[in-house]
């Protein structure tokens, strides 16, 4: 089909990037990432279930830097998408929609992903006694 | 004034000829993963450089094993919803799009029977 000269609305791009636009898309991308995520949950119970031998290597791969830095993206994904969620089903039972509140929301949602992701990981490092 | 029969008014199931299933099933096994993911991070935390024997005696608990059970049922029925409306709404050629989402849902299934498993064989075999 030729479109000719016609006049073409302005693309993606073009638009300013706003906190209600960048958390939509945000959301979609961390739900993507938590739906990989599964395959990583998936790995570290059958290396429980397999036994001792499995099950060290699994850990060791998860401690190690590389795997540390997945774990610290999932661990982030989650509270956001988590916390992100929460605003969805507040919108869904028809609450928040002031343009006021959906900014103070977005940047609710954003603080708590952020403060919830460095104490979990404050927490762990803690659990584990300072060891590495 | 509505152009829609009775009949079809009182189905409820609108143009897609599916109703609301798909959504009331992303909304509601999305307000079940809030307390059981926060239960799962709190967990994951306390076992962080956990050894097998650990790990496994964690996993093996009865109320843990149920959690979890429930965790991956929800949460991966809540996974293929999600992506499947990621897939409908950036793959536009028909069959891509179908082979896409079957292939997703076959996956979710898969995950869950086998993460499934491995929770109920640790659980009853140790």
């Amino acid at each position: 089909m030729s479109t000719g000269s016609r006049p073409l609305s302005p693309h993606l791009q073009i638009y300013k990037p706003q906190i209600t636009s960048v958390l939509s898309i945000l959301h979609r991308i961390t739900g993507i990432a938590l739906a990989i995520g599964t395959l990583m949950l998936m790995w570290w119970l059958i290396a429980a279930a397999a036994g001792p031998h499995a099950f060290a290597s699994a850990q060791a791969a998860l401690g190690s830097w590389l795997g540390r830095l997945f774990l610290f993206g999932w661990t982030f994904a989650l509270f956001y998408h988590l916390a992100n969620g929460i605003r969805h089903l507040c919108w869904d039972a028809g609450f928040g929609f002031q343009l006021r509140t959906v900014s103070v929301t977005g940047w609710t949602v954003v603080a708590a992903a952020v403060v919830l992701t460095f104490g979990a990981w404050m927490l762990g490092y803690a659990a584990m006694g300072g060891a590495s | 004034m509505s152009l829609r029969s009775d009949l079809g008014r009182v189905r409820g199931l609108g143009s897609a000829k599916e109703g609301v299933a798909h959504w009331w099933a992303q909304r509601l096994t999305a307000a079940a993963l809030v307390p059981l993911l926060l239960w799962f991070v709190a967990s994951l935390v306390s076992l962080a450089g956990a050894d097998h024997k650990a790990a496994v005696a964690w996993i093996g608990h009865p109320v843990h094993a149920v959690l979890l059970l429930l965790l991956l049922g929800a949460g991966l029925h809540h996974a293929h919803l999600g992506l499947q409306v990621v897939i409908e709404d950036y793959v536009h050629r028909e069959w891509l799009k179908v082979t896409s989402i079957v292939l997703v849902k076959f996956a979710a299934a898969l995950i869950a029977a086998a993460s499934g498993f491995a929770v109920l064989k640790i659980a009853f075999a140790g």
